[in-house]
Order: structure tokens, then C-alpha cells, then sequence
């Protein structure tokens, strides 16, 4: 067994610098899905039965396929295309990518947000004159986002999960630093355990946070559906 | 500039291994999970304590720092080689999703309403017989569109072992790449189309489950 405490408070100081930029980069990817998840809501909504089914096809490739590919494709791939490529910088590339899969499945949670709307809410809004604006900024909205936080929650500690897989196109956070370390002393199993430790530090309390919302909003919104 | 079907013949000696870490890990990480989604619903706190502790620090960490913490950590800590690189990666791929999916056992049977548990209770039944013919039953039905989306979940996470050095389709993508720089966007659209394609069955395993799931469980 080749455990050394020192190397392993060694290297605390210097993964913790990396934890920032993986709650920077947790963010930053969220933020994108979360507004580019409205995309597909909308262009699901779409009359044209063809365009909607295209586009939920496109949802689904997106979604089936591995982060990862996507993820060196954006990097590697693109600026090589002609005419549209562009260089990314590694952060840009994995704010890109990633944030761009899981939009796949925010909007999926947006969906089923929306779909609790009961449906006399719907009609309630045509019956009152509102425009398309008014009934969903002011009556669906309202009510579709608020029952979907706790799963818009999970979907935040998934992300924070998925982001060491940045380091493979050189964004240089936790999982990062543990590998330059251990590839320089050969030392892999303090930084690596360091880095465990980290994300799981963080990820649990978050979880039990969750649960907690979760367990709420259901006693919330049941009431309601209950009595309406 | 090399033809698609060069391209192509490349990376399809990749397809091997791709499957292999799949069909292994769906198959490791099934027996995981339903021997673990049924411990935390055991009456034993023992029993219920150390499945807890599992599943909460795998799902707690990233399936990736677990990967290389397997491959790199584990035989530096304590001597173990697991032999080839294929086990690591099956047994890190199958210990996270194991936990992942123990928690969709463990939900589903909770799930079965309590008027199941009381009315068999009332019929008699043992305890065995009441898990074996009335719970499971209903809780399998389920569990298995949920199942199929980590199915689906654990094909992509079988890109990632091309990280430790397994030779799948992803790590054939970027030996071409590295020599055929210019072909780049067409190897990983072509990858991409490949791990599509794989699956493919498995999402129309989940839209099927998806509809079954209803059947046969009772309500309320």
C-alpha cells in the first residue's frame, strides 16, 4: 500500500484551484442549456409536422450520443470545416458541447413542465383574449418551470459531474491538475483521491438539498392538483 | 484526403471493443443494481447502511475521476491489477451505473401502493412469495423505461475508455484524426452516426417499455 498522507495534503491547495473552475465551468454549460433546452420546447412546437419531427430527431442523435465525440468534434473538428469554422478556445469548445447535449434534456424536462399545465388553463387564457405572448408569460410559464426546479437541480449536479470531461481538450480543472501531478512524480492515487473527495463533497450536500426542494414542490403542486 | 469508406474501415476495428465494454458493463451493472436496489430495502440497517454508503459515493463522484481512479490509482494503492484494461473499465463503467440504477430498483419497488404489501399480507403469502409474486412483478414493469435510458447512458459512457487506452471506436477516431487532420469533421460525424446507430435498438427498447410500463400495475 502506497498511501502518503503529505503528498495528499500536498495537493489539496493546488486541485482546489482547479474546484473553481469547475463550478465556473458547471455554470457557465448550464446556463447554455438551459437557454438553448427552450430551443427545442419551441421548435417542437412547431406546426409543421415534418419540421417538429426533424427536429426531434436531431434532439435524439444529439441526445444517444456520447459527450464526448461531441465534444472533439466541436474542438477538433470544427475549425477545420471550411467557410463556418472557427477556432475555439477549450473553455468555448466545452461550454459548446456540453452545454449543447444537455440542452437535449432540459428541454425535455421543460416539456414535461408544460404538459402538467391542466388544460383548462389553456383554454381559460384563449377563453380570456390573452395574446399567445400574455398566456404563456403570464399563465403557462408561471406554472410549467416551478414543479420541474428539483429536476432542473438534478440536472445541475449531473453537469457538475460531466465537466472533468473538459480536461481531455486541455481545460485545465481538477481532474486536469490531478493528472499533470501524478504524470510528473507518479503519484496518481493521492491527487486522483483528492479529487473524488472533492466532487463528492460538493455533490452530496447538493443532492440532499435537492431531495429536500423535491419533496416540497410535491407537496406543493399535488395540493393543487388535487383541488383543481 | 481519405475516401469515407477508408475512414470508415478504420474505425470499425474500434466496433469490437466498443461493444464488448457494452454488453459486459449493461450485464455487471444490471446484477449491481438489482442486488443492490433490494439491500436498501431490506429490514437489515447493516445491509441498508453499506449499499447506502456504495451508491452515494458513486453517484457522489464523476464516472470519469472513477474511471481513472480505477486505472491508475488502484494499482499504485494496494497492487491490484485487474488484469486487462477491458475489466477496469467494465468494472468502473458497471459500479456507476450499478448505483444509479439500484436507486430506480429501489424507487420502483417502493412504489408498488402499500395495499399490495397489506392485501398479500392478508393472503398469506410469505415474505418470499410476496416479493417474488406480487412486488417485483409490478415494480420490473417500472423500472425498465428508466432502464433503458441508462442503457443508452452507459453506450455514451463507453466512450470514454478510450481515455485509459482501450482501442474502441473513439480511440481509432483520433489516431485517424491525428494523421488526417483535414478528414477531422468526417471522422467524428461518422463516430458519431456509429454510436447512433448502436443506439438505436436501445431507444426503441425504451419507447416499447415506455408504453408496457403501464400494463398490469396497479394504480393508487
Amino acid at each position: 500500500m502506497n498511501w502518503s498522507w503529505t503528498v495528499f495534503f500536498e495537493t489539496i491547495p493546488l486541485i482546489a484551484k482547479g474546484l473553481w473552475i469547475t463550478v465556473g465551468l458547471t455554470l457557465a454549460c448550464y446556463l447554455f442549456a438551459a437557454v438553448c433546452g427552450f430551443f427545442w420546447v419551441f421548435m417542437s412546437r412547431i406546426p409543421s409536422k415534418i419540421v417538429r419531427s426533424i427536429f426531434g430527431w436531431i434532439a435524439e442523435f444529439i441526445r444517444s450520443t456520447p459527450p464526448l465525440v461531441q465534444l472533439f468534434f466541436i474542438f477538433y473538428a470544427w475549425p477545420v470545416i471550411p467557410v463556418v469554422g472557427v477556432s475555439l478556445n477549450p473553455f468555448v469548445a466545452a461550454i459548446l458541447g456540453l452545454g449543447i447535449h444537455f440542452s437535449t434534456y432540459m428541454s425535455e424536462v421543460y416539456r414535461s413542465g408544460i404538459e402538467s399545465v391542466d388544460k383548462g388553463q389553456w383554454e381559460a387564457s384563449t377563453a380570456l383574449n390573452l395574446s399567445t405572448r400574455q398566456k404563456w408569460t403570464k399563465i403557462i410559464l408561471p406554472q410549467a418551470i416551478p414543479p420541474t426546479i428539483p429536476m432542473l437541480g438534478n440536472y445541475l449536479i449531473i453537469m457538475f459531474k460531466e465537466v472533468p470531461l473538459a480536461s481531455t481538450i486541455g481545460v485545465v480543472a481538477m481532474l486536469h491538475i490531478a493528472n499533470d501531478y501524478g504524470s510528473q512524480y507518479y503519484k496518481f492515487v493521492e491527487p486522483l483521491t483528492v479529487v473524488a473527495l472533492f466532487f463528492l463533497l460538493l455533490s452530496y450536500p447538493s443532492a440532499i438539498l435537492i431531495s429536500k426542494l423535491e419533496k416540497k414542490y410535491n407537496r406543493k403542486f399535488d395540493k393543487k392538483a388535487v383541488t383543481s | 484526403m481519405g475516401s469515407l469508406p477508408d475512414i470508415f474501415s478504420t474505425l470499425v476495428q474500434g466496433l469490437k471493443v466498443t461493444l464488448l465494454v457494452l454488453v459486459l458493463s449493461i450485464i455487471c451493472s444490471t446484477i449491481i443494481a438489482l442486488v443492490a436496489g433490494l439491500s436498501r430495502v431490506s429490514t437489515n440497517r447493516l445491509v441498508t447502511g453499506v449499499t447506502g454508503f456504495y451508491v452515494e459515493i458513486f453517484r457522489g463522484t464523476s464516472l470519469i475521476v472513477q474511471l481513472f481512479w480505477f486505472s491508475y490509482a488502484l494499482p499504485g494503492l494496494f497492487n491490484i491489477h485487474l488484469g486487462s484494461d477491458i475489466w477496469v473499465a467494465v468494472l468502473a463503467i458497471s459500479l456507476n451505473y450499478g448505483a444509479y440504477m439500484s436507486e430506480i430498483v429501489r424507487g420502483s419497488i417502493q412504489a408498488v401502493p402499500a395495499g399490495q404489501t397489506e392485501a398479500s399480507i392478508a393472503l398469506n403469502l410469505s415474505k418470499f412469495q410476496r416479493m417474488r409474486h406480487i412486488i417485483i412483478p409490478q415494480a420490473i414493469r417500472m423500472m425498465l423505461p428508466e432502464y433503458g435510458n441508462y442503457l443508452i447512458q452507459i453506450l455514451k459512457a463507453t466512450s470514454l475508455v478510450s481515455l485509459i487506452g482501450l482501442t474502441d471506436l473513439l480511440y481509432y477516431g483520433n489516431i485517424y484524426r491525428s494523421t488526417h487532420l483535414s478528414d477531422s469533421p468526417t471522422v467524428y460525424l461518422l463516430l458519431l452516426v456509429m454510436y447512433f446507430v448502436i443506439a438505436l435498438p436501445l431507444i426503441a427498447f425504451t419507447k416499447k417499455m415506455e408504453s408496457m410500463s403501464k400494463k398490469g400495475v396497479a394504480l393508487g
